[in-house]
Parts: C-alpha cells; sequence; structure tokens
C-alpha cells in the first residue's frame, strides 16, 4: 500500500447539473464506452468468436457436404447456394444467446449494480450492450461470409444487393438483442443462460434455414414459414441472388417486407420488456 | 460542507411478507468508518443498497451527503462509492481497462481516466498486476481493485458491503489496510459486517443490526463493556481441577466465571488481557494443574445479540459458521434481481 496522500478530487468532464442537451450526449458517450468494453472482450479472446462460429462452421461442412448431396432445393439451385445465407441466419437467430449470457454474468457479478450505483446514463447498459453485440454480429458475418466464399458460395447481387442482404442480418440479430437482454436479467445464473440452448435451437432450426418449409410437415412448415428467421433469410437468398426456393405463400411473396416487419414488432415487445426488467432490480 | 454524512429515518422495506427493513435510523457523521454489524439476513445489504440508490424504499426517508436518495439519485451517485458484496469487476478485462471504463462512466476525460487509473493502481498496489486479466486475480486483489473502481471519483462517501467476507485472512488485512488509507483521506465509510472483530479492527462506531432495525449503536468500546470485553478460556484436562480453576480466573476477571462442566471449560471477561493471561497460566502451571488449553478469545457476534436481545443469532438453515463469524457469506442471494 503507497502511503501517498490521496490526490485530489479530479474533476468530472460534467460539472453542472445537466440539460436535456447533456444527458442526451452522456446517453451516447456512455453507450460507447459500454460498446468498446465489447469490443475489448473481442481484442483479449479472439478465439471465443470461433467457439461462437464453431456450429456454424461445423454445419457449412456437415450440412454443405455430408448431407448436402442428399439435399434437394424445391424450385431447383445448387444447396449450398440455399444453406449459406441459411447459415448466416441461423447465427444471428442464436445470437441473443450470447447476449443473454453476457447481461447474466454482469447481473450477477454486481457489474451491473455498479453501473447503476454511477452517475452514467442508465439508458447506457442496455444501449451499449446492444451496440456491442451488433459490432460482434459484424465480426460474426465477416469470419462467415469468408468460410462460405472458400467453399464456393457466391453473391449474384452488386456490392449494393450484398450489403443490403447483410444489413437485414444485422437488423434481425439487432432485435433479438432485446430479447438476449430480456432473457439475461429473467434467469437467475449462467447455468440458466447456457439452458436457453433449448430455444435458442429450435427458434433457429424450425425455420427455411437448412431446408425449404415446403418439404416439411404441413404443420410445422406453416410455423417454420412464418418464423421470423425465415422471412429474414429468404429475402436475403434473393437479394443475393441464391437459390431461394420460393414457394406462393403470402409471407413468402413478401420476405423482403416482413425481413422489416418482424425486427420491428420484435423490437416493440422485448425492448419496453427489457427496460421494465432492468428498472424491476431497484424493488 | 457541514451536513451529515449519512441519515437514515425510519427506512421500511420488504419483500412479501418479508420486512428486510424496520424502522431503520441511522446517523453517520462525515469522515468516520461506521460499522453495521449484524448476521445473515437482519437486512445490512438492503440499507446500504437504499442508500446506494439501487432499491427503492416503501416508507421513511434517506439523505447521503445532503442529497435525498428518492428525490436527487443523481446528486447521492456522483457522491458516493458503492462496492458490494461480490466483486464487481469485469473478468476479461485487465485492471487497468477495469479502472479506465469505469472513469470514462463516471465522465473523466480519457486522460484524467487513465491518469486516474495509474494513480489508483498504485494506491492499492496493483501496478504489477495493472496487466493482467481480472480472471488470474487472486481474492484479496479483486477486493483491491473493486475497491479502487469505488475511489475513482475519491467520493465524500464509500459504501462496503462485506467487504472482507470469502477473503482468506491474508486478503482480509489487505482490504483492512486500504480501508483505513481511505478514511486518513477524509472519506466516510459505511461498512456492513457479520465479523464482530471485523467492525472492532476498522469502525469507530458500530450500529447492531436485527431484524431490519438498529438495535444498538455505539462505540466499539462500549459495545465490548457491554457484554463484557475479552474473554479468557480455560480447558482442564481433568475435571476435578475445574474449581481450582474457577478461583484462579476469579482472580483476574471482571465477572464471574462461567463453567462449562461437560468440556471443562471455564470462561470469564477480562480488563487486562496480557496480564490475566500469563497470571492464569503461571499460576495453574505452578500448582501443577493439567491444562488442555488456555487461550484469549474475543467476544463473538452471537454474544453480543445474546446480550442485547436475549436470544442467540438465529440458525440460519444453510449456516455453518464457527466461533466468532455467523454463516458463509450469503450467496443465495446474489445481486439477480
Ligand atoms: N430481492 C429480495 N427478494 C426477497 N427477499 C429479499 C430480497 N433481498 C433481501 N431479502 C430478504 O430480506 C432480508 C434481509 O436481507 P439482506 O438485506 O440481504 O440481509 P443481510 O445483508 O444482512 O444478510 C433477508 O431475509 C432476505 O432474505
Ligand atoms: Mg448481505
Amino acid at each position: 500500500m503507497s502511503t501517498s496522500t490521496m490526490p485530489s478530487r479530479p474533476a468530472p468532464a460534467e460539472l453542472v447539473d445537466d440539460g436535456p442537451g447533456q444527458r442526451l450526449y452522456w446517453a451516447f458517450a456512455d453507450g460507447w464506452t459500454i460498446v468498446r468494453r465489447g469490443l475489448t472482450h473481442y481484442v483479449r479472446q479472439p478465439t471465443n468468436i470461433l467457439w461462437q462460429l464453431g456450429f456454424p462452421i461445423v454445419s457449412v461442412l456437415l450440412f454443405g457436404y455430408v448431407f448436402g448431396s442428399a439435399m434437394s432445393v424445391p424450385g431447383g439451385g445448387d444447396y449450398r447456394e440455399f444453406l449459406m445465407p441459411g447459415l448466416f441466419g441461423m447465427t444471428m437467430a442464436m445470437g441473443f444467446m450470447n447476449t443473454a449470457y453476457a447481461v447474466v454474468l454482469d447481473t450477477t457479478k454486481g457489474v451491473t449494480d455498479r453501473f447503476r450505483s454511477m452517475p452514467m446514463a442508465p439508458s447506457a447498459v442496455v444501449t451499449g450492450r446492444g451496440g456491442g453485440d451488433l459490432v460482434g454480429a459484424v465480426v460474426d458475418l465477416f469470419v462467415l461470409a469468408m468460410t462460405a466464399l472458400v467453399v464456393g458460395w457466391r453473391s449474384q447481387a452488386g456490392i449494393l444487393g450484398t450489403l443490403a442482404a447483410f444489413a437485414l442480418f444485422l437488423f434481425l440479430r439487432f432485435a433479438l438483442t432485446w430479447v438476449g437482454v430480456w432473457l439475461g436479467m429473467l434467469v437467475p445464473n449462467e447455468e440458466a443462460a447456457g439452458s436457453l440452448f433449448a430455444v435458442a435451437f429450435p427458434f433457429a432450426m424450425i425455420s427455411s434455414v437448412f431446408v425449404a418449409p415446403a418439404l416439411m410437415p404441413s404443420w410445422l412448415g406453416t410455423i417454420a414459414l412464418w418464423n421470423p428467421v425465415s422471412s429474414t433469410v429468404t429475402a436475403a437468398r434473393e437479394l443475393f441472388g441464391n437459390p431461394a426456393a420460393l414457394g406462393d405463400t403470402w409471407i413468402e411473396q413478401n420476405a423482403l417486407l416482413m425481413s422489416l416487419v418482424w425486427p420491428v414488432i420484435i423490437t416493440a415487445i422485448f425492448l419496453p420488456l427489457a427496460i421494465r426488467r432492468f428498472q424491476r432490480l431497484s424493488r | 460542507m457541514t451536513h451529515t454524512a449519512i441519515v437514515a429515518e425510519q427506512l421500511h422495506k420488504h419483500y412479501k411478507e418479508k420486512r428486510a427493513l424496520d424502522g431503520f435510523d441511522l446517523t453517520v457523521p462525515q469522515g468516520m468508518v461506521y460499522g453495521l454489524l449484524g448476521p445473515n439476513g437482519a437486512g445490512k445489504t438492503t440499507a446500504v443498497r437504499i442508500l446506494a440508490t439501487l432499491v427503492r424504499l416503501d416508507a421513511g426517508r434517506a439523505l447521503v451527503a445532503g442529497y435525498d436518495v428518492v428525490e436527487q439519485p443523481r446528486q447521492v451517485r456522483r457522491s458516493i462509492g458503492f462496492t458490494g458484496q461480490f466483486a464487481a469487476l469485469d473478468e476479461v478485462l485487465t485492471g487497468r481497462q477495469n479502472l479506465r471504463m469505469f472513469g470514462r462512466l463516471f465522465h473523466l476525460t480519457p486522460k484524467q481516466a487513465a491518469r486516474r487509473a495509474d494513480e489508483l493502481l498504485e494506491r492499492f498496489d496493483l501496478v504489477e498486476a495493472a496487466g493482467k486479466g481480472v480472471r488470474e486475480y487472486s481474492g484479496g486483489m479483486r477486493r483491491r481493485l473493486d475497491l479502487a473502481s469505488s475511489m475513482i471519483l475519491s467520493p465524500q462517501i464509500l459504501f462496503l458491503d462485506e467487504p472482507t467476507t470469502g477473503l482468506d485472512p491474508r486478503g482480509r488485512n489487505e482490504v483492512w489496510e486500504s480501508v483505513r488509507s481511505l478514511v486518513a483521506g477524509g472519506t466516510t465509510v459505511l461498512l456492513t459486517t457479520q465479523y464482530l472483530d471485523e467492525a472492532d479492527q476498522l469502525a469507530e462506531r458500530i450500529a447492531v443490526i436485527d431484524h431490519g432495525r438498529v438495535i444498538a449503536d455505539d462505540t466499539p468500546d462500549a459495545l465490548k463493556t457491554l457484554i463484557g470485553g475479552d474473554r479468557i478460556e480455560v480447558v482442564m484436562k481433568d475435571a476435578a481441577d475445574v474449581p481450582v480453576a474457577v478461583k484462579v480466573v476469579a482472580r483476574v476477571a471482571t465477572a464471574e466465571p462461567e463453567v462449562d462442566d461437560t468440556s471443562r471449560r471455564v470462561h470469564a471477561p477480562v480488563a487486562d488481557r496480557v496480564a490475566a493471561l500469563t497470571d492464569v497460566a503461571r499460576t495453574l502451571q505452578d500448582d501443577g494443574i493439567g491444562v488442555e488449553d488456555i487461550g484469549l478469545r474475543r467476544p463473538t457476534l452471537d454474544e453480543v445479540f445474546l446480550r442485547l436481545t436475549g436470544h442467540r443469532v438465529e440458525e440460519q438453515p444453510d449456516e455453518a459458521g464457527g466461533a466468532g463469524e455467523i454463516s458463509s457469506p450469503d450467496t443465495s442471494r446474489g445481486a439477480t434481481r
């Protein structure tokens, strides 16, 4: 223990009590600090990305090569071309588990409480998480797209169409962040967060990710068609110019529209739930 | 500023039927360490969390640094440091990165945050570990970093919720050292503990809390006088020697010795600990009387409670407490609410 006396109290940049402008500024600044924290996690544990992507990458090999020859795409087209956008979508769909896990760690370790005891913008705890996870999702998509390119997947669209398709994936992931935040505050501990896999797995799988819903039993196919993941994946396939196995149901014909509507609905439901849950911490 | 550091009046907080706080009153003057002593479940954490603006109170009024915790939470947050029951750190980041991040969130500029982080690392003796991930830190190091994180703005008031629970004696000493030096710098500390000796070591005043209410509030010395201070304890080899021991112990004791026949134990409060111990040991040895064990024992929280309330600290189903401590940390109720 050094015996030097305490240096004088550093003056916080925010001196006077804040007007609305100040508050807005700090909401963004604090959110950005939390996003940077998430980025530092990636830098400090780069191999984590590979762990997180282990499942989709194994799926590329398993479904692309082992089962792939037995798979057919209704309406024709190469199965691997069909599969890759599906795997992008699957990774986005399951990403909320990472969010939930990070949130539950912060809550049980008391980091969330420390944040709440500080004069920072309370909203930053939640928005920072969303921003950080979005950056993580960009990294995920980049690594997956590289893998897909290696196994021969190509986007037939121009730069704009390709970027638009990736933006749709990120939009879905962003909306699902609030599901993750909400669940992360709902579950009691890390183990329980791990068991969320039982929710994430069917959510991602009962969709058009691996198989066209037309090939499923009709009740299951209907669920798969109306799964938000399917809308995003189908819309992306169309944008990429990949085989999309497009049926003539309304939901498939309007995949692009629905790939925008679903995330809005998800956000409208789960963002308020997440905020309420956050506020309930002070009960 | 001449306000009282903390004023709590008739705080009430209940969870369903359970009354966590039930008319909790506390006044903490500036610049001292104030100990909040009580068994597991007494309401210590609830009280601290209300004062740190983390939990809303049901009724009552609390001023921290002169600000109302309900009406002016932002001002309160700017005046306090909070260290919860578990070290609240980002395990992946390094010690330095943690401090810089918290510094930014306290709205220091990047430069200020970096400089402050370095000062605190030095001050809490963490310079060597600064670049290591917190995951690799020992319990004592984590606690020190945790304390450092609460000290970024040199808060007027620091809340420490069971800062040493779960630490080994070495880690405990490290934390005690840190707390002492903080107070030397003028910080007011409100510290909760389940250990009487910890409150005794650190606190200038102690409030004893039971069932969500303060049942005694005094200096450690006064509390110890109330329950009779340190005790000498002699265990005889032979039950026949117990009456002799009682006589010998009575000569140095400040109260009638108590006898436990089954364990052949004689104990009594003493004023001058060392003189009493040497006197009794020498006398018994000179008389050739077989002693199995002899020692000084500080009063336990259990004894404080017995005196104050007439009942022992209530048994908790999940506890495994030894002498001088009441139970393992109440991990069953983490911060997951
Ligand atoms: N969030 C909560 N929900 C339900 N009961 C709670 C909650 N927090 C505390 N309690 C109860 O309130 C009482 C006081 O708890 P606490 O303040 O944690 O005591 P201490 O910190 O002294 O061990 C305990 O009986 C505890 O079970
Ligand atoms: Mg407690």
